[in-house]
C-alpha cells in the first residue's frame, strides 16, 4: 500500500471508498448467486428478496459519487489518487450494473418456474454463473490488493464465460424448436444467460479500471470477442 | 464540417499526447550552489525549454529558488553565495566574467513573490528599465513601450486613466501585473517567476495564470510555485527538486499523472514528510 498522506483524514476519505466499493461487490456477488439460486430452485420468496436488495447498492453507488466529488473539490488529488477516485466511481457504477442484471434475473423467476426445463440448461446457467462470480471475485480482490498480476486471466476467462453462453444460447434454441410450449420459459432463461455474460463484461471494466488505476496506463487493446451468438441460427437443415 | 472538427480535436490531442520539447534556450551544467560553507544545489543538470513554461517544484528548501535566481545570477547579491558548473543562454555561458550582469537580467528578467512596484507613478515603474537601457529614442517612442508592456501584462485598460498615479496604490494582483509588465519592458528573453501569485486572490492568480499562458508564445519562462495545480495549469515541463538535486524532469502531465519517482509522486499527492 502506498504510505500516508500528511493530511490522515485524506486517508480515511480514500479509504472509505474502497470499503464501500468492497461492500458494494459483495453485495452484487450475492445477489447474482442468488438469483440463479431462485431460477434453478423456483424460489419466489428468494427472488423477491434480491429484488428489494437492489436499492442497497444504488444508494451506495450514490454515495461513492457524492464522496468523490466531495474529495476532489476539497483535496485537488493528483496522480495515483486522482485514479483512485475516478476508478472508484467507475467500478461502483459497473457493480451497481452487475446488481441490476441480478435482479433482472430474479424478476423472471416467476415467468420460468411455471414449465420446468431439463435440468442441464440449469446446470449450463449454474456454471456459467459461477464462473461470472469468479470473475468478479477475482478483479474486486486485485482491487482490494492494488495487483495486476491476476488481471490478464480475468481477461482470458471472459472468452470462457462468451463460449459458455454461445453455447446456452444453442441449446435453448433447440429445446425451443422441440417444444413451441418451451419458448416462454425459454426466452426468459437466455435472457438471464445473458445477463450473466454481461456480468462477465463487467468484471472485464473492473479489471481494466483496476489495471489504469495501478499503472496509469490503460490496458491494452488485445481483448478477442468470443460471443458468437450473434451469428446463430436455427438450422433449416435439422428443422426438416 | 463536424469532420473536420473531429480531425483536428485528434490531432489536437495527438499533439498533447506527444508533447514537442523546444530548443534549449538555457542550460544548466553541473551547477552547484553554495551559501558560505552550505551546499544548496549539487551539480544540478537542466534544459529550459524555449518558448514554454517550464515549473520547479519541490518542497522547501529544496534548492528550486535557488537555481531559478542562479538563471539571472541573482545569487550574487547574496553575500558568501558561490556558484559552480556552467549555466548558458543561448550556449552563451552567463557565469563568463566578461558578460555584463546588467544586460544579462534585461534578457533574463524576473518577477518576484510579493508584487514589489518602485513608489513611483505606473508610467514611471514601466518606462524606468526601457529608459535606462537606453531602449527609446524618444517620449512618444517611450510612451509606446509603456502601453505595449502594460497591454501585454493585461493591465492597460485597468490603469489607462491613471497612469500618473502612485503604482503602491494598485490591488496587489494589478501590482503584479505591473511588475510583470516592468519585466517586459525591455525586451527580455527569459522570465524568471518565483512563487508571483502566493500573495494573489484566485481571481488575481487566474488573471496571472491567463497571462503566462500568453506570454508563453514570445518568452520563455520559468516559474517556482507551491502550488502543484499552479504548475499543472501553466507549465509544459516540469522539474522536481529535493534536497539540492534534481528528481525528476519530465511534460508536466505526465508527471501530475504518472509520475515515475516515488519521491514526486509522494510530493505531489501530499504523502511527503
Amino acid at each position: 500500500m502506498q504510505s500516508q498522506h500528511t493530511v490522515r483524514s485524506y486517508d480515511d476519505e480514500l479509504k472509505f471508498l474502497a470499503h464501500k466499493i468492497a461492500e458494494m461487490g459483495g453485495h452484487a456477488e450475492r445477489m447474482v448467486e442468488q438469483s440463479v439460486m431462485a431460477i434453478v430452485n423456483a424460489d419466489n420468496a428468494l427472488a423477491q428478496r434480491v429484488i428489494s436488495d437492489d436499492l442497497i447498492l444504488d444508494a451506495s453507488e450514490r454515495e461513492i459519487d457524492d464522496r468523490a466529488i466531495t474529495i476532489i473539490a476539497k483535496r485537488q488529488p493528483m496522480a495515483v489518487d486522482l485514479r483512485e477516485i475516478i476508478g472508484a466511481i467507475r467500478i461502483s457504477s459497473d457493480l451497481e450494473r452487475v446488481g441490476d442484471l441480478g435482479k433482472n434475473i430474479a424478476k423472471r423467476v416467476a415467468a420460468v418456474s411455471d414449465t420446468r426445463q431439463s435440468i442441464k440448461v440449469y446446470r449450463g446457467l449454474q456454471t456459467l454463473a459461477e464462473l461470472a462470480l469468479t470473475q468478479l471475485k477475482d478483479v474486486l480482490d486485485a482491487f482490494a490488493s492494488r495487483s495486476i498480476q491476476q488481471i490478464n486471466i480475468v481477461r482470458d476467462r471472459d472468452d470462457e464465460i462468451d463460449a459458455m453462453y454461445t453455447s446456452l444460447f444453442r441449446e435453448l434454441l433447440t429445446y425451443m424448436m422441440e417444444d413451441p410450449r418451451n419458448i416462454s420459459a425459454c426466452t426468459h432463461l437466455l435472457f438471464c444467460a445473458k445477463n450473466i455474460e454481461r456480468i462477465g463484461d463487467h468484471a472485464t471494466n473492473i479489471a481494466e479500471t483496476v489495471y489504469y488505476i495501478v499503472t496509469g496506463q490503460q490496458m491494452p487493446p488485445d481483448r478477442p470477442k468470443e460471443d458468437m451468438s450473434h451469428g446463430v441460427v436455427v438450422d433449416e437443415a435439422k428443422r426438416a | 464540417m463536424n469532420l473536420m472538427t473531429e480531425r483536428s480535436l485528434e490531432k489536437a490531442v495527438g499533439d498533447k499526447m506527444n508533447a514537442v520539447v523546444n530548443a534549449t534556450k538555457m542550460k544548466g551544467n553541473k551547477v552547484s550552489v553554495f551559501y558560505g560553507s552550505k551546499q544548496a544545489l549539487f551539480d544540478v543538470d537542466l534544459d529550459i525549454p524555449e518558448k514554454m513554461v517550464m515549473a520547479l517544484i519541490g518542497p522547501s528548501g529544496c534548492g528550486k529558488s535557488t537555481f531559478l535566481r542562479s538563471l539571472n545570477r541573482m545569487n550574487d547579491t547574496i553575500e558568501g553565495c558561490r556558484v559552480t558548473g556552467q549555466i548558458t543562454l543561448d550556449g552563451e555561458d552567463i557565469y563568463d566574467p566578461k558578460i555584463d550582469v546588467v544586460e544579462l537580467r534585461a534578457r533574463v528578467g524576473m518577477v518576484f513573490q510579493k508584487p514589489n512596484p518602485f513608489p513611483k507613478s505606473i508610467y514611471e515603474n514601466v518606462a524606468y528599465g526601457p529608459r535606462i537601457h537606453g531602449l527609446a529614442k524618444s517620449r512618444h517612442e517611450l510612451d509606446e513601450i509603456v502601453e505595449s508592456s502594460l497591454r501585454r501584462a493585461s493591465l492597460f485598460e485597468e490603469v489607462k486613466d491613471r497612469l500618473q498615479e502612485s503604482g503602491t496604490g494598485l490591488s496587489g494582483g494589478q501590482q503584479q501585473r505591473l511588475c510583470i509588465a516592468r519585466a517586459i519592458a525591455v525586451s527580455p528573453e527569459v522570465i524568471l517567476m518565483d512563487e508571483p501569485c502566493s500573495a494573489l486572490d484566485p481571481i488575481a492568480t487566474a488573471k496571472v495564470e491567463e497571462l503566462i499562458d500568453e506570454l508563453r508564445q514570445n518568452y520563455t519562462i520559468v516559474i517556482v510555485t507551491h502550488s502543484m495545480q499552479q504548475a499543472a495549469r501553466v507549465s509544459q515541463r516540469t522539474a522536481m527538486f529535493h534536497l539540492g538535486n534534481i528528481v525528476e524532469v519530465g511534460d508536466t502531465e505526465m508527471m501530475f499523472t504518472t509520475p515515475k519517482e516515488k519521491r514526486t509522486q509522494d510530493y505531489i499527492t501530499g504523502r511527503f514528510g
